[in-house]
């Protein structure tokens, strides 16, 4: 599965890194604290999140996920916006909240496990 | 350690300005870069990159200033970050995941889990921690480059 059957399935919004959507998904992470984000995600992985200060893109990067799905319809700083097209990492909006959009992710078949 | 201290390729220095979330995580993404274009290999780039962001951010949420330094050796790199301000009253029990004292505001930010130490010492070869409580901290971390590609340009420049 890759990042743009995601954006297909939920009608996301891309803010960033729309060259990039063709990445495969390896597993999901959730979560809004950046070192918790950093220990337990892995590469491959979606990472859907409140967060969207510029950090999030140095977090993604490092990390090799695949994208950052910001949830409940928050969109990203345009700092955020600025790095992300640097890095090319893809920024998507979900108006879902986290909770929802996890189990939706889960039911496509997207694990925690990566 | 005078002979690998001696044979120093490169030393940078950064400064880092306590409380300023604005530019949280330039230093580390300049310290990304200098190593990328350095040609380093990717896990050694992801290891340091990671282990910087996350000293960075310390002295970020909880320091009024400090300064970060790189050294690349033919052998390892090394950073330190040294800080002024309110220091750790116990450094073990800072080193536990979960442990924090970051406040509300650096909560919404997504700092503070407690997880920044243990990510510093899970992604690096070495790690040395000391603070004086109300005056200040530093670290040390080495990431070692054995088993790497020592063709790496900058290390053998002028070597």
């Amino acid at each position: 599965m890759t990042v743009s059957d995601i954006v297909k399935s939920f009608g996301l919004k891309i803010r960033a890194g729309k060259n990039r959507l063709d990445e495969e998904v390896r597993g999901g992470y959730t979560g809004d604290l950046l070192s918790d984000v950093i220990a337990h995600s892995r590469k491959g992985n979606i990472w859907v999140t409140i967060q969207t200060h510029p950090n999030i893109v140095a977090v993604a990067t490092m990390k090799e996920l695949a994208g950052i799905i910001l949830t409940g319809g928050r969109e990203p700083d345009s700092e955020t916006l600025r790095k992300a097209e640097e890095e090319g990492m893809p920024i998507l909006v979900s108006s879902l909240l986290a909770f929802e959009l996890t189990g939706k992710l889960y039911q496509m078949g997207i694990s925690g496990m990566g | 350690m005078s002979g690998a201290e001696n044979n120093i390729h490169l030393h940078e220095m950064f400064h880092i300005a306590g409380g300023n979330f604005t530019n949280a995580g330039s230093i580390s993404s300049q310290v990304k870069k200098i190593l990328k274009e350095a040609g380093f290999s990717s896990r050694v780039i992801r290891r340091t990159s990671i282990a910087t962001f996350e000293a960075e951010m310390n002295v970020i949420c909880y320091a009024s200033r400090g300064n970060l330094s790189l050294f690349i050796t033919p052998d390892f790199l090394k950073i330190v970050v040294e800080d002024e301000g309110i220091g750790i009253p116990d450094v073990d029990l800072a080193m536990q995941e979960g442990y924090s004292t970051a406040s509300e505001r650096i909560h919404e930010l997504g700092f503070g889990a407690g997880m920044g130490l243990s990510n510093i010492k899970n992604n690096t070869d070495g790690m040395i921690l000391t603070s004086k409580f109300g005056q200040g901290t530093h670290l040390e971390f080495l990431i070692s480059l054995e088993g790497e590609d020592k063709s790496v340009p900058l290390l053998n420049a002028g070597g």
